[in-house]
């Protein structure tokens, strides 16, 4: 590995962006989705790859030139398939809607041999279908089931909730089921997340300041955490690890770390932007690495070891173990870790409003700000080492 | 005779020679009396005629040097004239002499005629005295054998008597029995004893000494009866038991009865002491409020309804002091007396003969120890029992009298009992008492500091209202006349907090007071200054204030501002006070009165110092967010529920940014009341008129331009990417300095940076874009007069109206000049 590893690789966007995703199917290759924001020209979907070895990056881009993107999702199940959610003016009325898409399949090797021109003529999405919400108004962020097959989706729009069932290779969405959102003013989502466990039955949500768990089988309301934050709730995720643990942000400038079942207060809470933070992102493997991005422009990377799922570092299983005893004192005589900021990331200038955890390499990450600027960061090795061996 | 004799003598010696002879006999005497300088001088000049070393040459020739004829005539005849009359006197002495002389010679021979005589009558002295000596031997010879008999009889007579009165003895033990006369009926029997034992063999004697038996053991149940009663007085008691011993009582079984007696009364007397304690508890929960200060006038006293003031102080049945008093008159003296008592019968009671091998003081020490022990065990529990109920810390007084008292009182114990532990245990009660008063006053210090925060509250929030209403002709300043301004409530709310303090002080102070018995013990001296009264009291103070302060920083923020902004500004300004002069003040003064002479390490004065600032910190940045966050509130409701698109044409600025900067002018004159102005950067001449707009300053335009232009639109951000390089990040939520303008610019920041988040998120028609336009040129034409840096305004207002231009479907700015006249006519 060479000397600069460590050092982060930036990728300037011509367009402001806010959506950013990881392609959830795709485990060889590191890469990204940037969602462009603009409100003059086509919007594009710039596939971010990532090549490891050489430290470099090519991009392939396609045209959606449907609107601009507030938020990009990949299908767990096709890579090919994505979902985004697109702002749509008629008539004066601005509207957010949502589709499912699918990328030309020549985009790869096209991109390869001449990625210069690739801007010039881009390739578009092939439109699967709608998943039309004009009954429910604008569309917050879709959600793939995770870990499933790539049929089920929900949407988040306004105060609803709508379980989608994808049909016929994606081209035919059908509302499955529903639920609503009643109360007092004009109650609207914010942000959700699909549970990965209990058989991706749950489903949590954020409106204002309070954070909603919902069981999906009944569509109803699980447990209800009202005043989670001191400000509007921005995101949420799971511990992919700990089947109760859900980490919140907002614009309370907090980070707050929940065990469901026990709602009355966080089980820890960190306060380390100086601005809202408006994107929350446990690392798939290991849940200690937490990453924040906020609009203070930062990208801060925590290592929250307490409240993982392993607490005392790795623990070696029992059968590898040739000498048992011998270990089990040297694992006795570790200290409990500490949590603390791995590392704080100044390379954005503008509103950091996305962060994402590779789907293939699990110490890398993407973060993007307002301004289009992707900034690729890897875990320091350090601790990288610290917490494999 | 013997005068006359002398008289011859001297009578014998030749007339020239007398004068020498008597100054020989007068240089003596003179020599005896130590006077004989005189007769030196007189005796060196040999021109002295009647001088002992008298040279008729030299005084011839002196004469003869000196002295003319005529006088030399008149000298010769006046020394002739000397001699003769000398010469006759010389002879007149002669005769005398001799005449005296043959009358001693007849008297001699006188004298030899009469010895003769009485020679004779001597002789027939002698033989009479030999004719009485024979007569006397005859007589004595006859009254021989009578002598010998009377002899007998008078020893049988000496016998008889003793005999009848063991005879009488039962008799008389019996009459004594019934005149009570113990002490006789005992000292009688003793006398019999002896004699009894030897002779039991006889059966008279048997007879008796088993009558005498009988009635001792009759006496002696009579004592122990009286012994058991108790009715009997302390002399009586002792005496009872001196007799008791005397009659072979074991003296354990004394020592237990005596004790055990004794027990039984000081038990009433602490059964007495319970009662109180029980009865002063009844009243205690009953008793009524006296509220102990009343400081009327000041706004942040503490409010006179509240039930849980621990500065009253509580009206039992009996006071500490009664309480112990009791205790001493009744416990400790009778405990004392007993001590006494005891010892005076069992220990230094000097024991004679079988008693004193018994080693009873050895024997009777012991149980006293214990029963000592054991007694003062209870009373003490009572007495802790009784400080414990004194709750009230209003007047320290009482209980360190109360203290004082006891203390004092248990050291004669001390001296009565040299080895016992109880009036070290005395003192471990006080130093806990001590100890436990001072973790009292701590709690009360701090009930108090938590009753002035909320009187405090209560008063801020009558001109919270109407500060909300007033707002408009000029913020908070107005409503000063009804209720007491900030830097009024700060400044009573400080001095309530340090007068209670010092009192609180002065209190404590009593316990080193120097008539205080205690005060001079180690304890007293060392830890209680520094560790119970500095660290326990003061610094643990100190710390809770800055600790609280905290707290509202932490529950506050999440739960909806439920302390109110100002309390939040306040308690800083408080904070920052302590930081700079109070805490040193506290400290130094704690310090003085408490000559701290224990080496233990206390708290720095500097720590304190440094906890309190960085409480000050995080409240005025707390303030700053809760400020900032309630602005910001309005601007992002204003910019989210408003439809963007379909907006008319800008006529007037939204009266939502009025609003902004109207609360941001109060927030400007709260802050101004408790913080000083502090630095801002030089204003530009022309500040509040600056040609903000975006679209006709020409550097800008440059840097907008490209973005509505389809041809060109990889430079859509470059420009103000770069821009941003060279420009500071903004730390929105970021620490502020103990200033006006600092704490300002906080507030600002936050509220324009939510305002920029908002309309990024927003979709704009053209006259949406324009409204925006006229907002933030209203906004920068008020907010620039509040911030160190008006670049910094400037900055974030450019950003929203770039970002508003971003997401505007038609961007078509508004003329300047348009905007200036609307926001001018606003």
């Amino acid at each position: 590995m060479k000397m600069d590893d460590d050092a982060p690789v930036i990728y300037g966007l011509e367009f402001q962006a806010r959506a950013l995703t990881a392609q959830t199917a795709e485990t060889d290759a590191i890469r990204f989705l940037v969602g462009t924001q603009s409100l003059k020209f086509d919007n594009q979907i710039h596939i971010i790859d990532f090549d490891d070895e050489n430290n470099m990056i090519n991009k392939s881009v396609l045209l959606h030139d449907a609107g601009e993107i507030w938020h990009i999702s990949g299908s767990p199940a096709d890579k090919a398939v994505l979902t985004t959610c697109y702002s749509k003016t008629s008539e004066n009325r601005v509207l957010t809607c949502a589709a499912v898409w699918r990328m030309p399949p020549e985009w790869e090797s096209g991109s390869h041999e001449s990625p210069d021109d690739s801007s010039n003529n881009p390739q578009t999405l092939e439109l699967l279908c709608h998943l039309d919400n004009t009954a429910h108004g604008s569309v917050a962020c879709v959600l793939w089931e995770p870990l499933g097959d790539g049929k089920r989706v929900i949407s988040l729009a306004e105060n609803h909730v709508l379980l989608w069932d994808l049909q016929e290779s994606s081209t035919k969405a059908t509302i499955s089921s529903t639920a609503t959102l009643e109360g007092k003013g004009q109650l609207k989502f914010t942000a959700g997340k699909w549970s990965p466990h209990h058989n991706s039955t749950q489903l949590v949500t954020a409106n204002d300041t309070a954070i909603r768990g919902w069981d999906l089988r009944s569509m109803s309301q699980i447990y209800c955490i009202e005043n989670a934050h001191g400000q509007l709730v921005r995101d949420l995720d799971f511990n992919p690890n700990k089947q109760y643990y859900l980490a919140s942000c907002g614009d309370d400038c907090k980070v707050k770390f929940w065990d469901v079942r026990h709602i009355n207060e966080p089980v820890k809470c960190l306060e380390e932007h100086s601005h809202w933070v408006w994107s929350v992102r446990y690392n798939h493997s290991h849940d200690q690495l937490l990453l924040t991005g906020s609009s203070d422009s930062r990208v801060i990377l925590s290592n929250m070891v307490s409240i993982s799922s392993e607490p005392f570092g790795h623990l070696v299983d029992d059968d590898d173990l040739s000498d048992n005893e011998e270990n089990q004192q040297e694992d006795k005589g570790k200290e409990p870790l500490q949590d603390s900021i791995i590392a704080t990331y100044e390379e954005h200038e503008d509103s950091v409003y996305a962060v994402e955890w590779s789907a293939a390499d699990p110490w890398l990450f993407a973060s993007l700000s307002y301004d289009g600027r992707l900034v690729i960061n890897r875990v320091p090795r350090a601790l990288k080492y610290r917490i494999l061996l | 005779r013997r005068n006359e004799i002398n008289v011859t003598k001297y009578s014998t010696t030749p007339p020239d020679s007398d004068p020498t002879g008597r100054r020989q006999v007068h240089s003596m005497l003179k020599l005896y009396y130590g006077m004989n300088e005189e007769g030196k001088v007189e005796s060196l000049d040999p021109c002295d005629i009647n001088g002992p070393h008298f040279d008729p040459e030299v005084y011839l020739n002196k004469l003869r040097k000196e002295c003319s004829l005529g006088e030399l005539m008149d000298h010769e005849s006046c020394t002739v004239k000397q001699i003769r009359s000398l010469d006759s006197d010389m002879q007149t002495l002669v005769y005398e002499n001799y005449n005296k002389f043959i009358s001693a010679t007849d008297t001699i021979r006188k004298m030899k005629n009469d010895f003769k005589k009485m020679e004779d009558e001597m002789d027939c002295l002698s033989a009479n005295m030999a004719a009485i000596t024979e007569f006397s031997a005859h007589i004595s010879g006859t009254l021989q054998d009578q002598h010998a008999q009377i002899t007998k009889l008078s020893g049988v007579h000496t016998l008889l008597r003793k005999l009848q009165f063991l005879f009488e003895l039962p008799a008389r033990l019996n009459k004594c029995l019934e005149l009570q006369a113990y002490a006789q009926a005992v000292s009688a029997h003793r006398r019999a004893r002896c004699v009894l034992q030897q002779y039991s063999h006889m059966p008279s004697f048997r007879g008796i000494q088993d009558d005498c038996h009988v009635i001792m053991e009759q006496l002696a149940q009579q004592l122990r009866q009286k012994f058991r009663d108790g009715g009997s007085s302390a002399k009586d008691l002792s005496e009872c038991v001196e007799l008791l011993l005397q009659l072979d009582e074991p003296a354990e079984e004394l020592c237990d009865k005596f004790l055990s007696h004794a027990q039984s009364r000081l038990e009433a007397d602490l059964q007495g002491l319970e009662a109180e304690l029980i009865d002063s508890l009844v009243t205690d929960t009953g008793g009524g409020l006296v509220q102990k200060t009343n400081p009327g006038s000041n706004p942040v006293s503490p409010s006179s309804s509240s039930t849980t003031n621990p500065f009253l102080s509580p009206t039992a049945g009996t006071d500490i002091l009664e309480f112990i008093d009791r205790g001493c008159n009744e416990f400790v003296s009778n405990l004392c007396l007993v001590i006494a008592s005891y010892q005076e019968l069992f220990i230094n009671h000097p024991q004679e003969g079988e008693l004193a091998s018994k080693k009873i003081p050895e024997m009777a020490n012991g149980k006293l120890h214990v029963f000592v022990d054991t007694l003062a065990a209870r009373y003490f529990s009572l007495v802790e029992r009784r400080i414990q109920e004194e709750k009230g810390v209003g007047d320290n007084s009482l209980l360190v009298r109360a203290l004082d008292r006891f203390h004092r009182r248990l050291q004669a114990i001390s001296k009565l009992l040299p080895g016992s532990a109880v009036p070290s245990q005395g003192t471990e009660i006080v130093v806990r008492a001590a100890r436990e008063r001072i973790k009292q006053y701590l709690s009360a210090l701090q009930t108090f500091y938590h009753d002035s925060l909320t009187d405090v509250r209560q008063a801020l929030a009558a001109p919270r209202l109407s500060v909300g209403g007033a707002s408009a002709s000029g913020g908070g300043a107005t409503s000063k006349d009804a209720t007491p301004s900030l830097p009024e409530l700060l400044t009573s709310l400080s001095n309530f907090i340090l007068n209670q303090l010092k009192s609180v002080l002065a209190s404590v102070h009593l316990f080193t007071a120097k008539d205080i018995t205690f005060s001079n013990k180690p304890y007293f001296k060392g830890e209680f200054c520094s560790q119970g009264v500095r660290e326990g009291l003061v610094v643990s103070f100190i710390k809770f204030i800055c600790q609280s302060s905290r707290q509202y920083c932490e529950s506050a923020g999440d739960r909806g501002g439920s302390t109110p902004p100002a309390l939040l500004l306040l308690l800083s300004r408080l904070c920052l006070d302590y930081e700079t002069s109070t805490i040193s003040y506290i400290l130094t003064l704690t310090d003085e009165q408490f000559l701290v002479q224990h080496h233990t390490p206390v708290t720095p004065v500097t720590a304190l110092c440094a906890e309190a600032r960085e409480a000050a910190q995080k409240l005025l940045n707390h303030y700053v967010k809760v400020q900032g966050l309630i602005i910001s509130q309005m601007l992002r409701k204003s910019v989210e529920t408003r439809d963007w698109v379909n907006t008319i044409e800008p006529r007037n600025v939204r009266a939502v940014m009025k609003r902004v900067v109207e609360d941001t002018t109060s927030i400007d004159v709260q802050v101004g009341l408790l913080y000083e102005e502090g630095v801002r950067k030089a204003h530009s001449s022309d500040s509040s008129k600056r040609t903000f707009s975006v679209y006709s300053s020409s550097r800008q335009q440059i840097r907008y331009a490209p973005s509505y232009t389809p041809s060109a639109p990889m430079d859509t951000s470059l420009l103000s990417n770069i821009h941003k390089l060279f420009s500071e990040r903004i730390d929105i939520f970021s620490p502020v300095e103990f200033n006006k303008v600092s704490v300002l610019t906080g507030i600002i920041k936050i509220s324009l940076k939510t305002f920029l988040e908002c309309v990024r998120l927003r979709t704009f028609g053209r006259y949406g874009l324009q409204q925006i336009q006229v907002d933030c040129h209203y906004l920068q034409m008020y907010l620039w007069r509040f911030v160190s840096d008006e670049n910094l305004v400037h900055f974030l207002l450019d950003e929203i109206v770039g970002s508003a231009a971003h997401r505007c479907l038609d961007p078509s700015p508004m003329e300047q000049s348009v905007i200036e006249v609307i926001c001018e006519r606003g």
